[in-house]
């Protein structure tokens, strides 16, 4: 089970982190390796804490428990900061992903002591930059991609571009917005 | 050729369903089921199936159109969760009592109260004296292998009794996970068309169905449900094993984990199975002689073989994911003692309420289950035979 990868999304209702770990579990799955990617849902309403989870191995996976020692953390809402215990559990050898339009210096005092890697991203420039409306996902999902080093850049993006392909096949015309959002997000990502 | 892909178990029912096509789908939706028939709805616009899909107002109107549709001589279905079930109670005995073999894809989750959406058992545990085959599910995987073998095993002529289909909700309806799905013709071919025997819609034989049985004969018509169920058993195995020629995947009525030389055992169904193993796993690789017993065919229960797969084992726990309210424990655990109870079995029993209303169980909290077998073995006491597992008190 070493090189199983453990990931929590932690969101608001109605924000895509479940979407988001869907999406991962995808595109792993298209590199060939075994995946998980479930919701954890609390009461069912808009804007209400949600956590999300990933597994991702070389080898069947069986377990069927939430994950409590992950080794990335994604916060897709930083408001979240303040009311759920976001680095309980992460291992201090991996690493945090936070969208925020402050910086690292701002971020990391409301971490808790969190002693690992703190990664931001603001996926709302990302996401308005290139897709003009507020989709925080979509730059979250390339950025832990990139962050947990989970496949190399070139094969997500092909991946990704088939994947958005085959979901948008009724509206193509957000496919390259999506793409530019990945891509963006990869360079942002610090 | 099977197709390796990566499904919701929701998104593999549905698809078992679309290469299935059944006559008649009946749907009210209710969390975490809801997106069965949302799938399969795409399907039906899509032109992909020639079912007749009918949006109803109620889980007791979406049971009885499938009960009226397969009395008519269709093959029919319905799906639910939770308090669907429970609406749909008195249509429960129906199905069964009438000998009608439609099938329910059945994602479990906790009844009200306190109002809750996650998975335990307790919606299909209540229902398991109804009459209906019960099979549950570990994985998506198997969720879809089961749908694929439903209609088989209920309209065997030796069986003809309604199927619920059962996976844990969100744990493993709302989870993706790798599977591997049999191509359409294979499936196509495995289900068959359905050729019923007696049907409404059969102009030269003309019947009643569910009339009223004057005592004189209510109850050789429960006997002969019996002995529906008791076929159950055989066919199940016989379907199992043809499925095994389709796509390379054994099913028996339980699974046995690393049980050769187990010295103390868990017996459990669903989805925490798969948590159990790698606990077992963890175990043995410290030396430790424990096993696993899954239940796959719950109803009927498979008294005789358990007892004999658990008949050298010392110490087994019995994990319900349903209260039974008896002040002794679940549901499970009496199916399980009264098997033990039957074969003389000499092992120590005890029986843990756990994972209720979607609470988490881990890796770790099925080895303080073994820890605690261990322990009982060695003091050559069960203690207390009615625990909670994961619960504050």
């Amino acid at each position: 089970m070493s090189n199983l990868t453990e990931i929590r999304w932690h969101g608001r209702g109605g924000q895509g982190a479940k979407t988001a770990a869907l999406l991962l579990a995808d595109v792993a799955f298209q590199t060939g390796k075994y995946v998980q990617g479930f919701p954890e849902y609390g009461p069912e309403r808009m804007g209400a804490p949600i956590t999300a989870y990933n597994r991702i191995s070389d080898k069947q996976i069986r377990v069927h428990s939430n994950i409590y020692d992950p080794q990335y953390v994604v916060v897709v809402d930083e408001s979240l900061l303040e009311t759920v215990d976001v680095t309980k559990g992460l291992k201090k050898e991996g690493a945090i992903l936070v969208n925020t339009h402050r910086t690292k210096e701002e971020i990391i005092p409301h971490l808790k002591g969190y002693e690992g890697k703190v990664y931001i991203i603001d996926a709302h420039k990302v996401s308005m930059a290139t897709m003009g409306k507020y989709f925080p996902n979509t730059p979250l999902l390339a950025a832990i991609v990139k962050v947990a080093g989970i496949m190399e850049e070139e094969t997500f993006l092909r991946e990704m571009e088939s994947s958005f392909k085959h979901k948008f096949a009724s509206k193509p015309e957000v496919i390259d917005g999506n793409m530019a959002a990945l891509k963006m997000a990869m360079q942002e990502v610090q | 050729m099977a197709k390796r892909e990566r499904l919701s178990g929701n998104e593999a029912v549905a698809i078992a369903l679309r290469q299935i096509n059944p006559d008649v789908f009946p749907a009210f939706p209710i969390t975490p089921s809801t997106e069965i028939p949302q799938y399969f709805s795409t399907f039906v616009a899509n032109g992909q199936v020639d079912t007749e899909f009918i949006p109803v107002e109620s889980e007791h109107s979406s049971m009885s159109a499938t009960i009226g549709a397969s009395a008519a001589g269709a093959r029919a279905l319905t799906a639910t969760s939770s308090c669907g079930l429970a609406y749909m109670w008195e249509e429960l005995y129906i199905a069964a009592s009438n000998r009608l073999p439609l099938a329910l894809a059945l994602v479990n989750r906790a009844l009200s109260g306190p109002i809750n959406i996650n998975c335990d058992h307790s919606d299909s545990m209540g229902a398991r004296d109804a009459g209906w085959i019960q099979i549950y599910a570990e994985n998506n995987q198997e969720a879809y292998d089961n749908m694929v073998q439903a209609f088989r095993i209920a309209e065997h002529k030796d069986v003809r009794l309604p199927i619920m289909i059962c996976q844990d909700g969100f744990i493993t309806s709302h989870a993706v996970e790798n599977i591997e799905l049999l191509d359409d013709d294979t499936v196509k071919n495995f289900v068959g068309e359905y050729e019923p025997e007696n049907y409404l819609l059969n102009p030269k034989e003309t019947m009643a169905v569910g009339p009223y049985a004057i005592t004189d004969y209510y109850m050789e018509a429960k006997r002969n449900q019996a002995e529906g169920m008791k076929h159950a058993v055989d066919v199940v195995k016989v379907i199992a094993k043809e499925f095994a020629t389709i796509s390379g995947r054994e099913y028996g009525l339980f699974e046995e984990y690393r049980m050769e030389d187990a010295e103390t055992a868990i017996v459990i169904i669903g989805s925490a199975a798969g948590t159990a193993k790698d606990a077992v796993d963890a175990l043995r690789e410290k030396g430790e002689k424990v096993g696993l017993i899954k239940i796959r065919l719950y109803r009927p229960f498979p008294a005789d073989e358990l007892a004999q797969a658990l008949q050298n084992v010392k110490a087994v726990a019995i994990m319900d994911r349903a209260e039974g309210y008896t002040n002794h424990g679940g549901p499970l655990g009496a199916d399980v003692m009264s098997a033990l109870y039957r074969a003389k079995a000499q092992a120590f029993a005890v029986n843990y309420i756990y994972g209720l209303g979607g609470r988490d169980v881990r890796v770790e909290d099925i080895e303080g289950v073994f820890e605690t077998l261990k322990q009982i073995v060695a003091d050559g006491d069960a203690g207390e035979t009615y625990r909670y597992l994961g619960v504050r008190e």
